[in-house]
């Protein structure tokens, strides 16, 4: 299992081809309260980069991002009901999405977890 | 996920008296109209905001611009500026008004208080928005050179609101006429005294509950805003949870819902134009605002409630169920007192009967909403036993 993260606080939890996408700790404070989640279909195709859920905090509406370009496999349909996990539990519950993973070398590209303890001292 | 502000950046913005104290209860600081901001505390907007309904909250508005105009005239002569009746006012007594330019549009918002006289001349406390002062100054100052402005730099102003706010206060301030804050009604005003600083105090504020705002010498407050939230029933409430708590009583924001290219009829503000002012006028935009209000206006601010759970935020389109469009959002987000989300904004006034039901764009998407009246929690003022 490998967990890598992307300078826009996106974690993906890699096992066996599939990555398990979501928000990170740091992340979902900077949100606050998570009020509304919107999830992707089933089947989309997704380019690492692009838009791949929307999170609504009290405040704001903020983009989620692929980390890794793929399709969509899974989504957590509990967030719908209780978008609250995100805040709750980012790394576990309240996960976002599953990709089958179209391009596996992207992952080198995206920050480990010690190089992400780094950029966050940086940009905090 | 992106980081709306860099830590640089919040280093450069002026602090009111009480930066301090909200970077030791942990704020998360942002800049807003030129100034360093909590627009939350570690407990959240959500907590903050329910805090605030059930009980008390303590918020900072020292950005605020806040000045005292005086002149043999003063109350006529701001009345030339404003369609509120600031003649009428009592001393103590404070109205709601809007400073509007040639064209009936509104230049800000803000709150007129009578003080008493001083040696024989009328004298105004006005409360206006940060991102507006300095402008809002100059024009009261080029406009009316015969009165005195005198910009009150020097005073922090906070607001106390919420349930428990009457019973806390009258513990930390003494009435300098004896009276507590008990005393004072909705939109009333008094000086109060505390370790020999007089505290200008009036029931009053942007959440639609009972509550206080307090202008105090900025040496004062920090030691003020303390020992109000050593209180047990006290919690500081960020920007975050104001907006959300102005949003839910239906109140507007200036640069928001309304602006320099809005009036006060079609922003549903005429009940703050006293029927003297209708009928006789004298003021900047009147042609106009006569003209709205004999007439009706072309669009009216109404509020939304959203059918889903989705919010809708500030620029979204108001279509008809054909596709038509027929306005605009000019705020909107979650309500934590009603658990979903709400909206207010512009629409063609012929569409704007409450019941009516329309489409919200969202993301290329039409949300169902319904117009309904606002507030959309129902004011808690104290108006007397």
């Amino acid at each position: 299992m490998t967990t890598r993260y992307t300078k826009s606080h996106e974690y993906v939890r890699v096992e066996g081809g599939t990555g398990i996408v979501g928000i990170t700790d740091y992340a979902q404070a900077q949100l606050g309260d998570v009020v509304f989640v919107e999830l992707p279909p089933i089947g989309q195709s997704l380019s690492k980069g692009a838009e791949a859920a929307t999170v609504e905090s009290v405040k704001a509406a903020s983009e989620v991002n692929a980390p890794v370009s793929g399709t969509v496999v899974d989504v957590n349909s509990a967030l719908t009901d209780s978008p609250g996990l995100v805040n709750e539990d980012p790394s576990g519950k309240g996960w976002f999405l599953k990709i089958k993973l179209s391009d596996a070398a992207e992952l080198d590209r995206l920050m480990d977890e010690d190089a992400y303890r780094e950029f966050l001292k940086a940009v905090s | 996920m992106s980081d709306s502000q860099t830590a640089a950046a919040v280093r450069e913005l002026a602090r009111t008296p009480l930066y301090d104290l909200h970077c030791g209860l942990g704020a998360r600081m942002t800049g807003f109209a030129g100034y360093a901001m909590p627009v939350q505390y570690p407990s959240g907007i959500v907590s903050e905001h329910l805090h605030t309904r059930t009980r008390a909250g303590l918020f900072d508005v020292s950005h605020m611009g806040q000045a005292i105009l005086a002149g043999s005239q003063a109350a006529l002569r701001l009345e030339t500026l404003v369609p509120g009746d600031i003649a009428a006012l009592a001393p103590g007594r404070m109205r709601y008004t809007q400073l509007l330019d040639g064209h009936g549009h509104i230049l800000d918002d803000l709150m007129v208080t009578r003080l008493d006289d001083e040696a024989g001349r009328e004298r105004l406390f006005l409360v206006v928005n940060a991102a507006t002062k300095r402008a809002d100054f100059a024009y009261l100052a080029a406009e009316l050179p015969d009165c005195a402005l005198t910009v009150l730099d020097d005073r922090a102003l906070l607001a106390l609101q919420g349930p428990k706010a009457a019973e806390v206060l009258r513990r930390h301030v003494a009435s300098a006429a004896a009276k507590s804050v008990f005393a004072l009604h909705f939109m009333a005003a008094g000086n109060f005294a505390r370790d020999g600083i007089f505290l200008n105090i009036s029931r009053s504020g942007y959440t639609g509950e009972d509550g206080f705002e307090i202008s105090i010498p900025a040496t004062a407050a920090p030691d003020f805003a303390q020992e109000l939230l050593d209180e047990a029933d006290v919690r500081p409430i960020g920007l975050g949870a104001r907006d959300s708590l102005r949003l839910e009583a239906g109140l507007c924001l200036y640069g928001h819902d309304i602006d320099s290219t809005t009036g006060p009829v079609e922003a549903g503000l005429s009940w703050s134009i006293s029927k003297r002012r209708r009928e006789a006028g004298g003021f900047f935009g009147y042609e106009q605002v006569k003209r709205a209000i004999d007439h009706g206006p072309s669009r009216l601010r109404v509020g939304f409630l959203l059918e889903g759970k989705a919010p809708v935020r500030e620029g979204a389109e108001v279509v008809t169920p054909e596709g038509q469009t027929i306005g605009r959002i000019t705020s909107g987000g979650f309500a934590p007192s009603l658990g979903r989300p709400v909206a207010m904004g512009y629409v063609d006034a012929a569409r704007a009967a409450p019941g009516t039901q329309l489409c919200l764009i969202v993301r290329g998407k039409p949300l169902a909403a319904k117009i309904v009246p606002m507030p959309f929690v129902p004011h808690h003022y104290f108006r007397g036993d």
